[in-house]
């Protein structure tokens, strides 16, 4: 902070601060009701393939759909929330983007909802081309266009907070390379090293960025065919532009709230988390390599270059050293032997963790190309990524929800063990995935054949399990909202 | 053990590891003691995991990459043309013979499909993209006589969930399906 700041300039970071915390509370309240929702919808398609509710399949598809661009939605609104509200400390930060994105996401999210329940567009979260326009007659063209425009408007306003970080970074450290802080990696400078929080933050807009433009510009391309369908597109350009957009959109949103754990691990602790060149080099490594690996979701295109699949796979082995042995290492040699008394906002952080680090090794697996053939769209790809969300991410985010509702005391108390019954209840319901991906049961069907439904209905009442523990902790969270406005 | 079992497997065990170490770290976290000897642990434990990682990890995922399903066969194969639509499989011939070298040649008329073959014990053996425009060539050798199934394995729209084909497989020395 600049000591020569004014009396003035101080009540105008008070009155940011200030705003800055309605909308990161804001942020995070809509994230919790919108995941408990999306949770429902999760619930009643296991019901489906369990064979213990009876819904249409073009029914269950929209639900698919509305569940997979809402969960990934909320991951990134809770993931930009936790990211705001720690980075705010370090950069300066104009609330007022938060609005403008949070318009753009409530309208585009309407949209979206209207052109999938009403319109019965049902062509998943990744509206892979031409499916979106070509639906076999069950939905009009109209929703197509009307989902995809609100899909792009939630883009548009995650690609204004992604050039408002920026810019705040550039303000602040004087370059992204310095936010990433590459003058102590490669010139071993002490000058204005930017904490974790600004390093993840850097690397977020980095790769957001250009992922939102390619996702942006595979939207636009969809809608120019739905609405000049002589205009095609290369179907096999499309799918490498909307999964390069996929996985680092939903990679990010990790790297965005797991500036909790960055955060508050060594507040509870009271150890350090220093920038050091081995988590710099981490984070560089991070940043090159979500860019590249998106391959890894190709692997059975068999018509894409052998080298671009041979690297998807060796790459994405290497991209889990950062997340395994510095930032996973690093957060349990701060915990170990701390002394501190395990509670919910520790526990949750720890559970995290876990989450994230166990959460890497299916996936990385999946990756490899001979292991791809006979797992690729099977459960065990739902299985790997429920696995980091589920478990990883989401607890970042109800960490930092408690932290917030205990007005950011850190001091211990009451018990874990609704964290506990979370991590139990998540961890079947995921294994229940991984288990019907060993037994090569399909992804995204509606309907399952009887010897796959054993999985189903165990998934089932973890889930509701899940879906229970989840609700109290976003009750705890909306209950205190009042006290955390009335907070400086 | 197929390839889905070996993957459940080490999946299974590093996850156990994993997991043991975290019990251990919940275990003693109240048991306070200075920081700086910690780290130091950690940091050595760090440079072992990461050398493990680079000296097994690299040589095992450059192997692994020795046997990959995109070459077509040396020796002349049976060209099967493989087409999905919205919703059913076209293929040229549905009936095999064991030890014959098949070159499924997938592609779709309109939107993405998986082209996913199964064993009679609803075992996933092999599996390609069928993208409209393209055409992707997968290579097989049925060596078991009996029902195969395709199954559409890239979500297509309404009835993604009933694109299936049976195949059937006849013993290719002449002998009964049994």
């Amino acid at each position: 902070m600049n000591s020569a700041i004014t009396d003035t300039e101080a009540q105008g970071q008070d009155i940011t601060a200030q705003s800055g915390r309605f909308w990161v509370v804001t942020y995070l309240a809509i994230t919790g009701l919108v995941l408990l929702l999306m949770m429902v919808f999760g619930l009643l398609m296991r019901l489906a393939q369990a064979g213990w509710l009876a819904i249409d399949p073009s029914l269950f598809y929209e639900i698919m759909t509305v569940h997979g661009v809402g969960m990934v939605g909320i991951a990134s609104l809770g993931g930009v929330a936790v990211m705001w509200h720690f980075l705010a400390r370090y950069v300066s930060l104009r609330a007022g983007v938060l609005a403008i994105n949070l318009v753009l996401f409530l309208v585009g999210v309407v949209a979206m909802l209207a052109a999938d329940f009403i319109g019965g567009f049902a062509a998943a979260w990744t509206f892979l081309y031409p499916l979106p326009a070509v639906s076999g007659s069950v939905w009009p063209a109209w929703s197509a266009e009307l989902h995809l425009f609100g899909l792009l408007l939630v883009g548009v306003g995650f690609l204004l907070i992604c050039l408002e970080v920026g810019r705040a970074l550039i303000a602040e450290y004087g370059g992204l390379g310095r936010a990433l802080g590459w003058h102590k990696l490669f010139f071993n400078s002490d000058d204005n090293v930017p904490p974790p929080a600004a390093v993840a933050a850097a690397m977020v807009v980095i790769v957001d960025t250009p992922a939102l433009i390619a996702g942006a510009a595979v939207i636009v391309m969809s809608l120019v065919n739905l609405f000049a369908p002589t205009i095609a597109i290369n179907p096999l350009l499309a799918k490498n532009l909307i999964y390069f957009f996929g996985h680092v959109i939903i990679n990010a949103t990790i790297y965005m709230a797991v500036i909790a754990v960055y955060e508050l691990l060594p507040r509870i602790t009271g150890r350090k988390w220093k920038t050091t060149r081995v988590f710099l080099a981490a984070w560089t490594l991070s940043t090159t390599m979500v860019l590249v690996i998106y391959p890894h979701h190709l692997l059975m295109d068999f018509v894409m270059p052998t080298w671009a699949m041979m690297l998807g796979q060796v790459l994405s082995y290497i991209n889990s050293f950062p997340v395994l042995v510095v930032t996973g290492l690093g957060a349990l040699a701060i915990l170990h032997r701390s002394g501190i008394r395990w509670d919910l906002v520790s526990t949750l952080l720890f559970i995290s963790i876990f989450g994230w680090m166990a959460g890497v090794v299916p996936a990385v697996i999946d990756a490899t190309v001979v292991v791809n053939s006979v797992m690729h769209n099977t459960l065990w790809v739902p299985g790997h990524f429920h696995f980091y969300l589920l478990l990883g991410l989401l607890p970042m985010i109800f960490a930092v929800m408690i932290h917030l509702a205990r007005n950011e005391d850190v001091t211990p108390r009451g018990g874990d063990l609704t964290a506990i019954l979370y991590l139990l209840f998540g961890l079947i319901f995921v294994i229940m995935f991984l288990a019907g991906g060993w037994a090569s049961v399909p992804r995204r069907w509606a309907v399952h054949l009887e010897q796959w439904q054993i999985w189903d209905k165990v998934a089932s009442v973890m889930a509701a399990g899940v879906i229970v523990i989840a609700t109290i902790f976003v009750v705890m969270f909306l209950a205190r909202i009042p006290g955390m406005l009335r907070q400086k | 053990m197929n390839v889905q079992s070996v993957t459940a497997l080490v999946t299974t065990l590093v996850v156990l590891v994993i997991v043991v170490v975290f019990i251990n770290i919940r275990r003693h976290a109240h048991e306070a003691r200075e920081y700086a000897p910690v780290q130091g642990t950690a940091y050595r434990y760090r440079a072992i995991l990461f050398w493990v990682m680079i000296v097994v990890g690299l040589p095992i995922t450059v192997y692994l990459l020795r046997d990959l399903p995109y070459a077509t066969a040396a020796t002349a194969p049976e060209v099967v043309n493989a087409t999905g639509s919205q919703w059913n499989w076209d293929l040229d011939k549905e009936e095999f013979t064991t030890g014959q070298i098949v070159e499924f040649n997938v592609t779709s008329t309109d939107v993405n499909h998986g082209f996913g073959l199964y064993d009679q014990n609803g075992t996933l053996l092999a599996q390609t993209q069928a993208m409209p425009g393209y055409i992707n060539r997968l290579t097989y050798q049925f060596t078991t006589p009996g029902t195969y199934k395709v199954m559409c394995l890239e979500y297509c729209g309404l009835v993604h969930h009933d694109m299936i084909l049976d195949l059937t497989v006849a013993d290719g020395n002449g002998g009964s399906n049994e």
